[in-house]
């Protein structure tokens, strides 16, 4: 476990994160909200463009900077425990987000909108390549179309491994299984011969 | 060696360019603090020249009685993180903060760690 020194009676909790993922709009910060012990917070990570991967030879003069918000939240598990969810930009040109939000990311959930399942594609691709286990939350909004679980995992080429759970991101119960769903799945990614 | 610490313009030239911010009079993260955006903070039991901080260094200080991480002390002040963990590696440096790493996967999480994960989310 990594620790950096701390002196005795100043005792300090790790932390530990997952990854709320999926389109604009699809209840990311509804299902953080869900479940976290604090309203959810919203900070800013300020990036020039050079870090935002865009192949620009023109010079320094061009950079220009750009403001990416994060909503978070957190979940107390013990004295020593501390969980965090992030709820990650959903948009491409964020991807270099992504990179530094993933590293030592216990696991992701995709939360899939049925009226735009395409926008969950990008999410998963990434988790997929990463090898991030993750589960799949499909959103159900008040009327819109009801898929069933084979057709999401039809639609989103998933293989069998991948939860895929029908939820409601506004129900903490709901948003409570979700996250139990991706930790006992991380359990089994972890148990799996690689 | 003198001149090793300095802050100086172009210090390591593979840094990528950042705005210099006026609350951290221009100064980049070291790098003598890793700190990751979820590394938790804590105030330092320790003796406090307020007069040497920058005001928003004291306002750190109060928010970090009780543990925070370093995107709430970022959300809280309303600072971006790069400039929060500025601030933060700062009072690090001077003894009036302590910060932990957080659980990574280059360190996989134990069997227990998951378990108590699990436990901490079913008592919600």
């Amino acid at each position: 476990m990594a620790s950096n020194d701390s002196e005795p009676g100043e005792h300090i909790p790790a932390a530990i994160k997952i990854l709320i993922a999926g389109g604009f709009g699809a209840g990311k910060t509804t299902l953080v909200g869900a479940v976290s012990e604090i309203t959810p917070l919203s900070t800013e990570e300020v990036m020039t463009e050079a870090s935002l991967g865009v192949d620009d030879l023109s010079g320094v003069e061009q950079k220009t900077t750009t403001t990416v918000a994060l909503d978070f939240g957190r979940i107390t598990i013990n004295d020593d425990l501390v969980l965090y969810l992030f709820g990650t930009p959903g948009q491409d040109r964020f991807w270099f987000m992504w990179e530094e939000l993933s590293l030592g990311a216990l696991g992701a959930v995709v939360i899939a909108d049925t009226r735009r399942l395409e926008a969950c594609f990008p999410s998963v691709d990434f988790f997929e390549r990463r090898g991030i286990p993750f589960v799949v939350a499909v959103n159900c909004f008040d009327g819109a179309h009801r898929y069933a679980e084979h057709e999401v995992r039809e639609a989103l080429n998933l293989t069998g491994q991948i939860p895929i759970l029908l939820s409601d991101a506004r129900s903490r119960d709901s948003a409570k299984q979700v996250l139990i769903t991706l930790v006992r799945h991380v359990a089994d990614t972890m148990a799996a011969p690689v | 060696m003198p001149g090793q610490d300095e802050p100086g313009l172009g210090s390591d030239a593979a840094d990528p360019l950042v705005r210099p911010y006026v609350i951290t009079q221009g100064r980049q993260n070291s790098g003598t603090v890793r700190l990751d955006m979820i590394s938790v903070v804590i105030a330092a039991r320790a003796e406090v020249d307020e007069m040497a901080l920058e005001p928003e260094q004291i306002r750190i200080l109060e928010l970090c009685r009780r543990p925070q991480s370093v995107a709430e002390v970022s959300a809280h002040l309303d600072i971006p993180v790069a400039v929060a963990k500025v601030l933060l590696g700062d009072l690090i440096g001077r003894g009036y903060v302590l910060a932990r790493a957080p659980y990574t996967t280059q360190s996989p999480v134990s069997r227990d760690v998951l378990q108590a994960v699990l436990d901490g989310i079913q008592r919600l």
